[in-house]
């Protein structure tokens, strides 16, 4: 760590994993209703914990991005950032707002579109949380050096910005709410999220490869060309059953399709750097956890997306527990991994510590990630029956889910490891051991 | 990687590209708000009393057990065609008080069975959300879903 200021991004690490942890025991609990439907019914029902299930996954993430700006910015720019002060503010905002909105979903207040279930105040927060980052990382851009990888993470998050406007536009016709919704969902993370994802494990290649940085912004220019080019079009996927035109289903089906070309594009890239770059780095889990999410992320998001968007199958499997399936590992590989590799390499420089705990984090690493993988299948088996019942054959849906329930039980087996992963995931990057402070040579990154 | 290929040209195309996209892809939304207003959706008949059931659907938060057109958690059944399933479009008065019936019997109770909680709902706001989800089953859906069951 060069800069004092890159110290704020502690307080987005340690708010992501409390956060983390609660996604995790709300999803626990959501696979427990699935296998006994009575347990909690009355006291908080299932789309409640659904409810705070997704959003803490959401907030958690955006609360990762954030700190991961606020600790690469600094050394991409060569600068001290604009006001760690406002950031530490901002921080506690967002906190605050976080917490209410979850309080809040648990007496009832919310609103009703799905991912954008946050109060209008609540809403008003978020976008005031989002300012004063762009404002205090936008300032720190300006006076500094100009990277590949700062300006692409800074448009990025613009664009995080300016996209969830569309959550304040709520019309009253139902088609046209979905499509713009879709705006603000899809566009965020088959959007401007790879961009956020690829300008991330570019600076990790830089720092952890010693690969030169002009081949590795050339990589991450085509990357990110690849991702909107694709990602902007392939929305066409979601617009099959809306009411919207059958145009769609054309540029669907060819655009989606292609959404698979750079998630290859980021596990190519990502082994190249570690193989051409040939150098030994100290934090071997910080290594493991970016190579696992280019991969993971181009099963989940790439190949999983890929299998249910051709519109002639997507009009079986639309909104069956195939999308389940697919969304659970998208959202591992591509953007939980991705956080944790880049707390996984910041940690030890913001503690001024040696690489520590790297055993029980790369265990951590295997179980969650075999666990979420389990779970995929398990759901996709679950998917592929229901479709074949319900959407081909027309047998009732609740039949169908009672025909389907032993792919539940092991869907909440896997949840169950999943937790016993991430409990050991934050307690290798929160719990240092003592005696592993960090001696004079091995905080320098490459470069 | 290439050497023909220059960083700044990777640049340019990054937000060349991105910008034509974009622009394709406004344009296309644009089109299709219109064809949703003008064609797939009765636009004409979304009375106040529709967009009220959508308020009605949206503050108890129906999206996050069941799917409306395939969107929404995939715990409770798919709605956008509940009307259909409950013969609206033969009895509309039967499908109506079949519906508010059912609202009005939740939760069951029954020991392993998904429970929907009682929303408590007034007989208004019960036949706005009946009338929402009436609007959206006529929604012109490219045929989805591909049979009653939803």
């Amino acid at each position: 760590m060069k800069y004092q200021s890159q110290k704020v991004a502690l307080y987005y690490i340690y708010g992501a994993l409390t956060l983390f942890a609660a996604q995790i025991l709300f999803g626990v609990v959501a696979g427990t209703v699935y296998v006994f439907p009575n347990v909690l019914s009355e006291l908080l029902p299932f789309n409640v914990i659904r409810m705070i299930h997704t959003n803490a996954l959401i907030v958690w993430l955006l609360m990762g991005y954030f700190g991961a700006a606020y600790y690469l910015l600094p050394e991409e720019c060569e600068t001290e950032l604009h006001s760690p002060k406002m950031a530490i503010i901002q921080f506690w905002l967002f906190m605050a707002a976080t917490a209410a909105a979850v309080v809040g979903y648990i007496l009832g207040y919310h609103e009703g579109r799905e991912f954008l279930e946050q109060p209008l105040p609540i809403k008003v927060g978020i976008v005031v949380v989002a300012l004063m980052f762009l404002y205090n990382t936008t300032l720190t851009l300006l006076k500094g050096r100009k990277t590949a990888v700062s300006n692409v993470l800074m448009v990025a998050l613009w664009f995080v910005a300016l996209l969830f406007l569309f959550a304040f536009y709520n019309p009253s016709n139902l088609a046209v709410d979905k499509m713009y919704w879709w705006y603000v969902v899809h566009l965020w993370v088959e959007g401007v999220w790879e961009l956020i994802m690829a300008s991330i494990l570019a600076f990790l290649m830089i720092k952890m490869t010693g690969v030169d940085r002009e081949v590795v912004e050339k990589w991450l220019y085509v990357m990110v060309s690849l991702s909107l080019f694709t990602g902007i079009l392939g929305t066409g996927h979601h617009y099959y059953w809306i009411g919207t035109p059958g145009y769609w289903q054309w540029i669907g089906n060819v655009f989606s399709t292609l959404e698979v070309v750079p998630f290859f594009a980021m596990v190519v890239f990502c082994f190249y750097m570690v193989w051409k770059g040939g150098r030994d780095h100290p934090n071997k889990a910080a290594l493991l956890w970016s190579l696992g999410c280019s991969v993971m992320a181009f099963f989940g998001a790439g190949v999983w997306g890929f299998m249910h968007t051709l519109s002639s199958i997507n009009y079986y499997t639309h909104g069956t527990q195939i999308t389940a399936a697919h969304g659970h590992l998208a959202f591992y590989g591509a953007y939980v991994m991705l956080n944790l590799a880049i707390f996984t390499y910041a940690l030890p420089y913001l503690r001024g510590r040696e690489p520590y705990n790297q055993q029980l984090n790369m265990w951590g690493f295997w179980i969650t990630t075999s666990a979420m993988a389990f779970m995929t299948f398990t759901l996709t088996f679950a998917g592929v029956v229901q479709t074949h019942l319900q959407r081909v054959l027309g047998m009732n849906y609740m039949e169908v889910q009672d025909q389907v329930a032993l792919f539940y039980w092991m869907r909440l087996g896997a949840g169950v490891v999943v937790l016993i992963g991430v409990t050991m995931i934050i307690w290798s990057l929160v719990v240092a051991p003592r005696g592993a402070r960090v001696t004079a040579g091995a905080r320098q990154p490459a470069e | 990687m290439s050497e023909r290929l220059t960083k700044s040209a990777a640049r340019n195309i990054f937000y060349g590209g991105t910008i034509f996209f974009l622009v394709i892809f406004i344009g296309l939304t644009l089109h299709s708000h219109n064809y949703i207003v003008n064609e797939s959706s009765n636009q004409d008949q979304l009375t106040p009393s529709v967009v009220a059931g959508k308020h009605v659907w949206e503050r108890n938060s129906c999206i996050n057990c069941h799917t409306l057109l395939g969107e929404g958690a995939y715990f409770a059944p798919e709605l956008g065609n509940v009307w259909v399933r409950y013969g609206g479009k033969d009895d509309p008065e039967g499908a109506r008080d079949m519906l508010k019936a059912w609202m009005a019997a939740q939760p069951t109770g029954i020991e392993g069975r998904r429970q929907m909680p009682q929303f408590n709902l007034t007989d208004q706001e019960l036949d706005e959300l009946v009338d929402f989800l009436k609007w959206t089953s006529e929604i012109d859906t490219q045929n989805w879903p591909p049979n009653e069951a939803g």
